[in-house]
């Protein structure tokens, strides 16, 4: 196997002359290819001065939608979604099931990655301060989004023979609507969403972050990568190859283990920072407000910052494409509501706690030194941000990268190949070919430039996210049923805490 | 209810005669015995999704291999002397599932072998004989 992936990789990477560098000569090749589906897919609609992408206008309606028609569930449900995570509500007779905690930090170490430390960067950039405003307003509406999809990734899920079970868009698609009598229209929607799950996974859980993680480890070794991409790139396959097709699952394991403290770590020196800067916070912080409602020197104004802060923020989160659902479809309950509770935490820590902390953290360093990163962007910025008072900091900053890019990478291979195995069914070979070109394009990844790589995963985000909500319009009513007859249980006592 | 004792067992020496000494009771004082078997789980780990996809099977393997090979024999054993006994088998952390399972069946003791680990060892890990000591509600008899 190793040698038809090694085959694979050396003949997309000597396509090129030889004499141009092999990192120039591929990103001159797929560069313009991708540019080329970023504006097809991607297509945006210029409003007052801003182009408008479909795709955000897509998630922004259905997350302000999810939001009102689910009565604020994100502000209601919030005390009630950490008691259920704390246990208050497990029955002693189920354990050894996966918790609700489980489930979430597993969703959570999928979602967390190089977006929390590098898009941020990209969003305030790009939209200026005041994305921040947005981003975090994205999170907020985005819990709503959580709470129906992962309601549903729960109830409608699929138990196999072998006692595991699979869930996630393309379950609840299918089966929600063959339930209102639409058995057509609900196969083509779980195989849509299926095809665009799997391709979309080489995207945003894919080559974004293996580029990034190699653009991290690339600027503490002082440029000395510069050119050796590939080589990174190859590197980086070969591990994430270890794990997915040579089941070598202790890396996994460890990988997982370590990303929750590599998370805490990465928001006490964050916050570390954002007090050192001390006198800039002031500054900062009104810089977020006023730049959210003037978009002062931003493309688009206050429409361009929010435009990128929103997108940004679904790149995050990843609420509305639907890939936590699947991760959340493995907990047991009765109640598949209690997981859509549990789930609204997680564009809370991911994008209100996190990426809120990163933005602040480029905030103040921006305040106190315009200048401090050059011309870095991405997880380059942050990582200038951090130099600027912990000399020594890129170099964990590099190993977190690595980590939490390598964390979400593990997720999404598995993403993918859920709806990979929902299409071609669980046949060994056909899943092994998939895993071979998952781990393709994380060497890809590192190789091409960081706007194509964007471009090409914000089309593909795209792709997984229009069936996914076009399903939840429609199924919503059942996620607001099982609320209701869920807060009735508990207002009538009928399900009690366990623990007082 | 009042004379049902609790017997904590994981299949090592110290559980044999943990149960040696629960038949020996049980006879004398006529008790009922609950055979409890604690499968080392926490509900605060953090799994990798294919983990959790197999997990609802991997329980029930887990689940089944303690009741064959650990509790069914010592049911036997117990039911062999003629006595009134129970199996139970549960996840959890080991003194705190033990304590709640001592509750709910109402028992008057917890009997508990003693692993004998140097003193290192359980300094490190920890000993769920030590810890039943000083947290549970009802006596604890520890069988060397």
């Amino acid at each position: 196997m190793k040698r038809i992936l090694f085959l694979l990789l050396t003949a997309v990477f000597y396509a090129g002359p030889a004499q141009a560098g092999i990192d120039e000569t591929i990103n001159n090749i797929t560069a313009p290819i991708a540019t080329f589906i970023g504006q097809v897919v991607f297509f945006k609609v210029p409003i007052a001065g801003a182009n408008l992408p479909l795709v955000v206008l897509w998630l922004v309606i259905g997350a302000v939608f999810f939001t009102f028609y689910m009565g604020f569930v994100n502000l209601r449900g919030f005390k009630h979604a950490i008691a259920l995570v704390r246990g208050d509500y497990a029955d002693p007779n189920s354990a050894g099931e996966v918790s609700h905690f489980q489930a979430l930090a597993t969703a959570v170490s999928g979602t967390v990655g190089i977006g929390n430390i590098g898009g941020v960067a990209v969003a305030v950039t790009v939209g200026g301060a005041g994305a921040t405003f947005w981003l975090i307003v994205a999170g907020f509406l985005g819990m709503s989004t959580k709470f129906v999809e992962c309601t549903l990734g729960v109830k409608y899920r699929n138990e196999n023979p072998d006692g595991s079970v699979s869930g996630g868009p393309m379950y609840y698609l299918r089966k929600g609507f063959e339930e209102r009598g639409m058995d057509g229209f609900g196969k083509f929607m779980g195989t849509f969403y299926a095809v665009g799950i799997f391709i979309g996974a080489l995207g945003i859980g894919n080559m974004f972050q293996s580029n990034q993680a190699y653009v991290q480890l690339n600027t503490v070794a002082g440029g000395a990568l510069d050119g050796y991409g590939w080589l990174v790139g190859l590197i980086l396959a070969a591990v994430v190859f270890a794990v997915i097709i040579g089941g070598i699952k202790s890396i996994a394991r460890v990988t997982e283990k370590v990303v929750p403290f590599m998370a805490v770590f990465y928001c006490v020196f964050a916050i570390i920072v954002i007090l050192m800067n001390f006198s800039s916070i002031p500054m900062a912080i009104s810089n977020i407000f006023t730049g959210a409602f003037t978009g002062e020197g931003v493309t688009g104004g206050a429409l361009g910052a929010l435009i990128i802060g929103f997108q940004r923020a679904v790149f995050s989160n990843e609420a509305g494409i639907g890939s936590a659902s699947i991760a959340h479809a493995a907990v047991r309950t009765d109640e598949p509501v209690t997981e859509g509770y549990v789930s609204l935490l997680e564009p809370f820590i991911d994008t209100i706690v996190i990426c809120t902390i990163t933005a602040l953290v480029i905030g103040t360093s921006q305040v106190a030194d315009p200048n401090f990163a050059g011309d870095a962007t991405g997880v380059a910025m942050t990582s200038a941000a951090f130099e600027r008072q912990i000399s020594w900091f890129p170099l964990p900053l590099a190993f977190g990268a690595l980590l939490f890019a390598f964390s979400t990478m593990i997720s999404w291979s598995y993403y993918g190949l859920k709806g990979w195995t929902y299409l071609f069914g669980e046949d060994q070979t056909l899943q092994t070919i998939y895993k071979l070109i998952f781990c393709a394009f994380v060497a890809l990844g590192c190789v091409v430039q960081l706007g194509p790589i964007l471009d090409i995963s914000d089309a593909l985000v795209f792709l997984i996210c229009v069936p996914n909500i076009l399903g939840l319009y429609f199924l919503a009513p059942i996620v607001k049923r099982e609320m209701q007859k869920y807060q009735a249980k508990l207002d009538s006592g009928e399900i009690k805490k366990f623990k007082h | 209810m009042e004379n049902t004792v609790l017997l904590a067992v994981d299949g090592s020496d110290g559980s044999d005669r943990a149960l040696g000494h629960a038949i020996a009771r049980a006879k004398q004082g006529g008790a009922k015995v609950v055979v409890a078997y604690v499968i080392e789980w926490s509900p605060y780990s953090f799994n990798t999704p294919e983990e959790n996809a197999q997990r609802h099977s991997r329980r029930e393997s887990e689940i089944e291999r303690a009741n064959s090979e650990i509790v069914t024999p010592a049911l036997l054993r117990l039911k062999g002397e003629d006595l009134e006994c129970e199996g139970v088998v549960r996840h959890g952390p080991p003194a705190e599932t033990l304590i709640d399972l001592a509750k709910e069946c109402g028992a008057a003791q917890i009997l508990i072998g003693r692993r004998g680990h140097s003193g290192l060892k359980s300094l490190l890990f920890g000993s769920v004989a030590g810890n039943l000591i000083q947290t549970a509600p009802v006596p604890v008899v520890v069988v060397p």
